[in-house]
């Protein structure tokens, strides 16, 4: 088995303006390793739609990253309702946000695009009301 | 252009300094949807927005834009004042709507 570095984040259900602590820390942490920039903008962008998603649909959940000499994964898991149709959801501008959630500039279907397009590798896991669970790769 | 040189436009006013004012910048990008900025404000971008919460701040901070340019006078609160202090983020103000803000700031850049 690789040695990675482990952090694990708790991602606050309730507060819109919290969401973003987790990429910013993770963030922050990489800089100081010298990854490279761009995987940094995109490690960043992947978590911080990942924290936002799991305010705006499920009820918060956790995000678990390993960071290896030459990848990094994050595992994003959350207990909320599950995705019903996932190829309908990672098509861009497809959304089910709420009128809060988009009054707040969000909600414009590109969450899980983003994601996918952030990442090289992406795994959804997700069933209807016990939880989704993303596992995204970006190699450096 | 660097960002404290936007401060000398007309109608632009400085609501908070970060901590690259001297940071050149790339080009001027508009958008209101957070997560469209989020994959689309190119890094060391002029940022020109009506959206003026928290999330504007993080997105531009992951998203390494230079500054961000609140049009429409969109106000900061007092939270949003404290998380652009805690990222380093400047932030500018102006009545201007976003085209006629970003047009200012694009011809400044082309000099």
């Amino acid at each position: 088995m690789e040695n990675s570095i482990h952090l694990q984040y708790t991602v606050d259900g309730t507060d819109f303006t919290k969401a973003g602590e987790a990429s910013s820390d993770v963030k922050h942490k990489l800089k100081k390793l010298n990854v490279p920039t761009d995987a940094l903008r995109r490690i960043a962008l992947a978590m911080y739609e990942g924290e936002i998603n799991m305010v705006a649909h499920a009820d918060g959940g956790t995000i678990d990253v390993d960071i290896y000499e030459d990848k990094l994964t994050m595992v994003l898991d959350d207990v909320g309702p599950g995705i019903q149709d996932v190829d309908l959801a990672i098509q861009e501008g497809y959304s089910t946000a709420s009128q809060e959630v988009r009054s707040l500039g969000f909600g414009a279907g590109m969450g899980l695009p983003n994601m996918k397009r952030s990442s090289d590798e992406m795994k959804i896991e997700t069933e209807i009301n016990v939880g989704t669970k993303i596992t995204m790769t970006v190699y450096y | 252009m660097i960002v404290k040189d936007i401060a000398s436009l007309e109608g632009i006013t400085t609501v908070i300094e970060g901590d690259a004012m001297d940071r050149e910048i790339s080009e001027v990008y508009c958008c209101d949807l957070l997560s469209v900025a989020m994959g689309g404000a190119p890094e060391g971008s002029c940022w020109c927005t009506v959206m003026a919460n928290m999330n504007t701040l993080a997105v531009a901070a992951l998203a390494d834009c230079a500054c961000i340019v609140l049009c429409c006078n969109a106000k900061c609160d007092d939270n949003m004042l404290m998380k652009a202090k805690n990222e380093g983020i400047t932030v500018f103000s102006t009545e201007l709507p976003v085209f006629k803000a970003a047009l200012e700031v694009h011809r400044a850049i082309e000099g």
